[in-house]
């Protein structure tokens, strides 16, 4: 395994707990690895398990689904939704070959700085362990050879920037 | 084509010290559709917010995404700000390159490469927000307060003195709370009850508090302005109406060895109670585990005796509902128990023998004890055998600032009442000696410190810095062996009974009661404010407040600071006609929905209901869900489960989302 390896982790997480959790992790100065890049729901309730499988055809070697605690979703149930959908989710990963540990699931609640801290870091260094996820997106290429054409958020020439104040 | 402004704050030098502003801003302006860009030291200035109105206005710009602290510090400043420049406010999205970046790692170049990650990422996610107008929402100008103690009470009054009504529930059968099972009060040592029996009178009398006392919050749903709330009355077995409070019934119950929960079980009450003289309302509850008529069938004499026949053993839990506007949770706390006997999870203080030694007891029963109002009528008698302790000794952060054996918070009114109870001592056992174990003294605030050196150097309490190994019996005596850091040497005291300064913690019940609410709690169950420094009553749901110790340890002067700040956030939020709420709600499409009604029965707040659409003629040609704005809350549940893809949520779309997951990793 590529000792340099820096896995890139997607995260999904709900506003009311892990967000919070996580803004409360940087209110306390705590410090973890910068791998993972944070995209807040307002629910766990709203990860469609699509998105887990766009963010690995995106280059994700990892994803982090993280919400409230059980009882303590801010809608009543959406977290229960999400941890059924994952449940079924594992087994498909399993019986597709793909390493369940790449998708971690997590409860952090709004007081939890440290907790997020600590899931963070665990998570990384498991992504670092099990490595890049090329198969995926080899896989990903060789179906869909035409795919890599425009996500329209590569960076862009210079001469290209029509006005570029500063 | 979209037209995208990236405003990059320093925040001073909490991002600029390990995010490279500059730098991000230069590669920000880089990015496709990024027509504009900038750094700037503090974004939320004045200066800050006129540099993104003005390239609003200048560029013509479609979306901005500020890089800056967390959307929940700031969002609303610079929607507010991009609106004054006329753009919608929803067009306006946050990368946090603080909380999330600059103040967690240490690495320049790693933070300066995700800052550039995370405002990509919302760039791509504004490409694709839609203007959105804030959806305006009534408010019920009634409030909800939860826990009748010192916080409760006084949050009531203040909300009822601004004229508007207010629910008070208290779970036990009288208000007042732990203050009023308290004998006199730090810095000042009145007299607890004198100071907190006119609010509790007050509070009954009040022309806008309805009280239900002996009473519980059952279900709560709605959100703020137009919350329902049932409420469940607890069966007291008493028509209230009727009942004068002649204590006849009291006095004639033959079941007396109860142990009186009020007392802290140093005395005992009857089947059919008031717990305490002062209680309000001053009506009895039977006690339906140890009533005769109940276990068995026999007695009744309460109800034999009663002058105007309030007694009803027939009667039942009773459920009211009532619609709220903005609910105060003021549920206060408990001590930590220690003994063994009790199932807690406190369980390092066995060799101190609380529940094993009776003239062990925890700082809440020695205020019963010199209580006026307690067991003993004020007279200082030890439980065992009445005798007068000669020697006392006071254990301070019994379970407190130890996270091995307890808590690791420090419960903070523990060091102001135990030099309360040394100086309560000292002016009842005048040759009495009076000894403090402890680890620091905090007597920060008003007068407290100097209350401390009072009670050392007027009432001469002998103050020892260490800790207590073991307590143990020997002749009649308690033996404690304690440390004394400060000379170095073993301490052993042969005392006549031992106050132990318990921690402060939760209401053991809270938790089901916070998730009845939908408000976070922290590990030890304390509830969560919704920012530590800056919204400390408020919580994360909104229309719910905080007050009193249900959010960490509080003494009086605190907790009544916090319940009329709470108060006058309720008034303030009263004050308004109606509420804008942010429109993130869920949105069909009914041209693709199959009317399947997985989302209905996914959907936590019942705001999805069926829709006929209809033909020229009048047929229905199919069954579609449709959304209620009013009742949606914007969780996304239904987008999820959702087969065919026909529910979005606005603001949080599939475009929106997906176009983030494409720019995550470049």
């Amino acid at each position: 395994m590529n000792e340099n390896f820096e896995p890139k982790i997607a995260a999904f997480v709900c506003t009311w707990c892990t967000y919070t959790g996580a803004d409360l992790a940087g209110t306390s100065r705590l410090k973890y690895e910068p791998n993972v890049r944070v995209l807040r729901l307002p629910c766990t309730g709203r990860i469609d398990f699509s998105l887990v499988i766009k963010a690995f055809e995106n280059g994700a070697d990892g994803v982090l689904i993280s919400g409230c605690h059980p009882n303590d979703c801010h809608y009543n149930a959406g977290n229960f939704h999400a941890r059924r959908r994952f449940a079924i989710f594992r087994k498909l990963l399993e019986f597709t070959g793909i390493d369940p540990n790449r998708v971690q699931f997590s409860w952090v609640s709004a007081a939890e700085g440290a907790k997020w801290r600590d899931v963070v870091n665990a998570v990384t260094d498991e992504i670092r362990k099990l490595g890049p996820f090329n198969e995926y997106q080899k896989l990903i290429h060789d179906s869909f050879p035409f795919r890599h054409e425009d996500s329209g958020a590569e960076e862009i020439s210079e001469k290209e920037q029509v006005e570029n104040v500063k | 084509m979209a037209r995208i402004g990236v405003f990059v704050c320093h925040c001073g030098e909490n991002i600029g010290r390990t995010v490279d502003c500059p730098e991000v801003s230069r590669r920000a302006a880089l990015l496709r559709d990024v027509f504009y860009s900038v750094d700037y030291k503090y974004m939320c200035s004045d200066p800050g917010q006129n540099m993104i109105k003005d390239a609003i206005r200048e560029h013509g710009l479609t979306g901005v995404v500020v890089a800056s602290c967390s959307p929940l510090m700031h969002e609303k400043t610079f929607r507010r700000a991009v609106t004054e420049a006329g753009m919608n406010p929803f067009l306006c999205e946050i990368a946090n390159i603080r909380e999330h970046c600059s103040w967690v790692h240490e690495d320049r170049k790693a933070a300066t490469d995700k800052a550039l990650d995370l405002i990509r990422i919302m760039v791509e996610k504004v490409k694709h927000n839609v203007a959105l107008e804030s959806i305006r929402i009534p408010v019920t100008k009634k409030a909800l307060v939860i826990g009748g103690g010192i916080a409760g009470i006084q949050a009531a009054l203040d909300i009822a003195d601004g004229g508007k009504e207010v629910i008070l529930v208290e779970k036990s059968p009288s208000i007042g709370g732990h203050m009023a099972q308290l004998s006199e009060t730090f810095p000042t040592l009145d007299c607890s009850q004198c100071i907190l029996t006119p609010k509790m009178v007050s509070a009954n009398t009040h022309k806008n508090i309805k009280l239900y006392t002996y009473s519980e919050v059952e279900k709560v749903s709605g959100y703020i302005g137009n919350f329902q709330v049932t409420i469940r009355k607890k069966a007291r077995y008493i028509d209230e109406s009727v009942c004068t409070g002649c204590g006849i019934c009291q006095e004639k119950c033959p079941v007396k060895k109860i142990p009186s929960e009020f007392n802290e079980g140093l005395g005992m009450r009857k089947a059919i109670y008031v717990p305490f003289p002062q209680a309000v309302p001053n009506k009895p509850v039977i006690d339906r585990e140890h009533c005769t008529k109940f276990i068995n069938g026999k007695c009744g004499a309460c109800e034999k005796l009663c002058g105007p026949k309030a007694i009803r053993f027939d009667q039942t839990d009773s459920f009211i509902t009532e619609d709220i506007g903005a609910i105060v949770v003021a549920t206060g706390y408990d001590l930590y128990t220690i003994d063994k006997k009790t199932d807690n999870t406190l369980k390092g203080y066995g060799e101190y023998g609380y529940g094993k030694y009776p003239d062990v007891v925890s700082g809440l029963q020695f205020e019963r004890l010199v209580s006026a109002s307690g067991p003993t009528y004020g007279e200082l008698k030890r439980p065992s055998d009445g005798k007068t302790p000669e020697t006392i000794v006071f254990i301070q952060c019994v379970g407190s600032r130890d996270a091995a054996k307890g808590v690791s918070y420090c419960s903070k009114i523990c060091c102001m009442y135990t030099a309360k109870h040394t100086m309560l001592y000292k002016h009842k056992v005048h040759n009495g000696k009076a000894f403090v174990f402890y680890m620091d003294i905090r007597a920060g605030g008003k007068n407290y410190d100097e209350f401390v050196r009072r009670a050392i150097e007027e009432d001469g309490a002998v103050y020892l810095r260490g800790r207590v190994s073991k307590i143990s019996q020997e002749d009649g005596k308690l033996v404690v062996m304690g440390a004394d850091t400060l000379s170095g040497a073993q301490v052993e005291i042969k005392a006549d009974m031992v106050v132990l300064a318990t921690a402060i913690a939760a209401q053991p019940d809270i938790v089901p009661l916070a998730q009845k609410l939908g408000v976070g709690y922290d590990q030890y169950h304390f509830l969560s404010e919704a920012h530590p420094k800056l919204r400390p009553v408020e919580t994360n749901s909104a229309g719910i407040f905080l007050a009193g110790a249900c959010q960490a340890p509080k003494d009086i002067p605190e907790a009544v600071a916090q319940a009329s700040a709470a108060a006058s956030k309720v008034l303030g939020l009263f004050s308004s006609l109606e509420l804008e709420r942010e429109p993130y709600v869920a949105k069909v499409n009914e041209n693709t929905c199959s009317g399947c009604e997985f989302c209905l029965m996914a959907c936590p707040y019942n705001a999805i209901e069926r829709r006929e659409i209809k033909n020229r003629r009048g047929e229905v040609i199919k069954t579609v869900s449709y959304v209620n704005e009013g009742k949606c809350q914007g969780c996304g549940t239904c987008v999820s489960i959702c087969r065919s893809k026909s529910i979005d949520l606005m603001g949080f779309t599939d475009e929106q989302v997906y176009s983030q997951i494409n720019a995550m990793f470049v």
